[in-house]
């Protein structure tokens, strides 16, 4: 189950550094593109190597349950939300900026999608509402930090502030169950394709789209270019402000999908969904090697950090371990994924 | 009308305790009437002396603290003379001690504070005391008891050791039998009660043993997450406590997903949409263990009679009492058309 997505998206940067530095429009940086090409791969390498280890920890600790067909459906599931929001964080990071309110986005769109006027409208309309209302507070940060001039950590801190608030009134604190039985049947094993559940297509499709956007479009370039030099990239005729106003609309847009996932999976919209999802987000984009000052990083090592720490969630869980131990594992884990990052990344520049 | 029996139990409900009242004067029971007549009822709905009190809480950014303050306002509503002050709630401690000071110079008469941190909210309780105005401490209780004049909250423990009786009551004949708990969320005191009451309850039975136990957050989401991974790590068990009902909505949606029905589920808190799924009967939740938000109108009472000068009814007591622990009722099919009222959205 586990092989068909991580081994298709492993081999996506290879052919990304064979294309990537031919249709970048300098040509003095394609040395550097197919090095920092290089040195991704290299740390997906590493990233795979971790995942390995944890499947081995795993099998050796719980035989059982962790080789089973439905803990793996269950590791790749429990990916999913995050995981498509981790993606739109992931070109957001890369184009030079930091989107603190995803947790808060999530959140406002999937109980504005389960409000009971909404239900009425059935599957498309949770489906349209949360897109949409992920989309409409994406765009209100990218106006704020792109025509704002806002810096994007106090303009996205305040989109979280505002859009859990907002949550929060329209719950009133309360749990909205969902009643649409469309909604609800996808989540269910019944959905499953060939054994996939919906939620991970969707995550896989998300993985795909974003490498594409980010690996083969001139919109892409556009992205890495900005994070890595905005002035330079000014010069060179990019409209930076509009590059900015969509890749928060993006990241927004992921939001509103991950929503719309989360209503499939929990059933319900709350107030509290997508709690400390910018924390996670960025975590898994930082130990998958973007560079958290923009510039470089890839789909593909952010989509691995979201499955290393699902992965070790599960294991702690399996064995019974208590919250506590697993909330200092993943910060081990990310102060060691940034180490690691620090040192390769030096060996390569200078 | 049941919601105010419920209450009943601890003041005596309004028709009772106004009959009460009414028949003392004839009653043949000499004691029952001498009660009645040197201390007026806390639950009397007769208009006392005009009492304004301030309500501070917490964000209600969950179903509980919601109900916790529709109850307040509703009985608020109902005595004519009693002028409630309620502030914005509020998660942050120093923002709550600022509303609580707020209201001390407004000069309530009484105040009901349902603090978000106990302890950090101690100062200003005991700062209200000195003002000569008496405090109803809601729930999380404060550090020192000097800073409150009555304490009225749910029995963390004693909502442990209920649902490990009825879990163990319903397994008892059962050999090896195994229990799984998700409890909530593993920093707050409230959890470690709800814990070691079950895990002291289990201790008498000797044939049930606790195989897992993972912590979520009180969230449909956390809820949904952790169950999924227990559901995974236990292949097979007899029993369930989800020490919430708001994370059960979740737990219930995994345990769907993984297609399990061979044990019984107890939730936690009383929540209608628990108290709706015992009611149907058709899912593996087949009991709750209540902490009934209802306490909030059971402060108001207390504040009410604080203000008046007034005792408890039934009780030959002159003054309210300092302390008052709810009963962790177990809510099963049998008797959930009692409770059904009281559950909140």
């Amino acid at each position: 189950m586990t092989q068909p997505a991580p081994s298709a998206q492993h081999h996506g940067p290879e052919k990304g550094t064979v294309t990537g530095p031919a249709a970048a429009p300098p040509s003095k940086q394609g040395g550097g593109l197919r090095a920092l090409g290089l040195r991704a791969d290299v740390r997906n390498l590493s990233l795979l190597g971790v995942l390995a280890a944890l499947v081995v920890v795993g099998g050796i600790t719980e035989p059982d349950a962790f080789l089973d067909t439905g803990n793996l459906q269950l590791i790749l599931t429990q990916s999913s939300v995050i995981g498509v929001v981790t993606v739109g964080m992931t070109l957001v990071i890369i184009g030079g900026g930091i989107d603190l309110s995803v947790g808060a986005m999530v959140a406002l769109a999937s109980v504005w999608a389960t409000t009971l006027a909404t239900q009425d409208f059935g599957f498309a309309g949770i489906l349209f509402t949360a897109v949409v209302v992920g989309l409409a507070a994406g765009l209100v940060n990218g106006v704020l930090i792109a025509y704002g001039r806002m810096v994007p950590f106090i303009a996205t801190l305040a989109m979280l502030a505002s859009a859990r608030g907002l949550a929060l009134q329209i719950t009133d604190g309360k749990t909205q169950i969902v009643t649409v039985q469309s909604v609800l049947d996808l989540g269910l094993p019944d959905s499953y394709v060939l054994g996939i559940p919906p939620l991970v297509l969707v995550f896989a499709a998300v993985t795909v789209a974003g490498w594409l956007i980010l690996n083969r479009t001139t919109f892409g370039r556009r992205t890495v270019a900005i994070g890595g030099n905005a002035e330079a990239a000014r010069l060179a005729g990019i409209d930076v402000r509009r590059q900015r106003l969509y890749l928060y609309l993006l990241s927004g847009l992921c939001c509103g999908i991950a929503a719309f996932m989360l209503i499939i999976l929990s059933g319900s919209g709350q107030n509290t969904n997508g709690n400390l999802y910018e924390l996670d987000a960025i975590a898994a984009a930082i130990i998958g090697g973007t560079l958290l000052s923009g510039g470089r990083g890839t789909i593909v090592g952010s989509v691995l950090g979201v499955l290393v720490f699902t992965t070790i969630t599960n294991i702690f869980a399996l064995n019974n371990l208590q919250s506590d131990v697993q909330q200092i594992a993943k910060g081990a884990i990310i102060v060691a994924a940034v180490l690691v990052q620090r040192r390769t990344l030096r060996g390569g520049e200078t | 009308m049941p919601e105010t029996s419920r209450r009943g139990l601890l003041f005596g409900t309004a028709a009772v305790s106004a009959g009460a009242f009414l028949t003392a004067c004839t009653s043949n029971e000499p004691k029952e009437a001498a009660a009645a007549q040197s201390n007026q009822p806390a639950a009397d709905d007769k208009p006392g002396k005009p009492v304004t009190i301030g309500f501070a809480g917490p964000q209600a950014d969950h179903g509980w603290l919601n109900a916790i303050n529709v109850n307040a306002k509703s009985r608020a509503e109902k005595y004519s003379e009693v002028t409630l002050e309620i502030t914005e709630g509020s998660n942050d401690t120093a923002a709550q001690i600022g509303q609580v000071k707020t209201l001390i110079n407004k000069k309530v008469d009484v105040l009901v504070i349902l603090p978000a941190d106990g302890k950090a909210l101690t100062q200003v309780g005991l700062e209200a005391m000195k003002a000569g105005i008496p405090v109803v401490n809601l729930d999380r209780v404060f550090a020192s008891p000097q800073a409150y004049r009555c304490w009225v909250g749910g029995d963390n423990y004693g909502m442990g050791l209920n649902a490990g009786h009825y879990i163990g009551e319903q397994l008892k004949d059962k050999a090896n039998a195994k229990v799984v708990e998700l409890a909530g969320i593993d920093n707050l005191e409230l959890t470690k009660q709800r814990s070691q009451g079950f895990a002291d309850a289990l201790k008498n039975y000797s044939n049930i043993k606790l195989v897992a136990r993972q912590a979520a957050d009180f969230t449909v989401e956390s809820g949904q997450a952790k169950m999924a991974q227990l559901l995974q790590a236990q292949k097979q068990f007899d029993a369930l406590w989800n020490h919430d009902d708001d994370q059960g909505v979740g737990a219930l949606r995994a345990i769907q997903q993984a297609g399990r029905d061979e044990f019984i589920m107890v939730g936690g808190a009383g929540a209608k949409s628990a108290m709706d799924a015992i009611k149907a009967d058709n899912s593996v939740l087949k009991a709750t263990v209540l902490y009934p938000p209802t306490m909030a109108a059971s402060a108001i009472d207390l504040a009410r009679a604080l203000g008046q000068n007034k005792g408890v009814s039934g009780l030959s007591e002159m003054e309210i009492p300092t302390s008052l622990t709810l009963y962790s009722a177990v809510v099963t099919k049998e008797n959930i058309d009692q409770y059904l009222p009281t559950g909140f959205s």
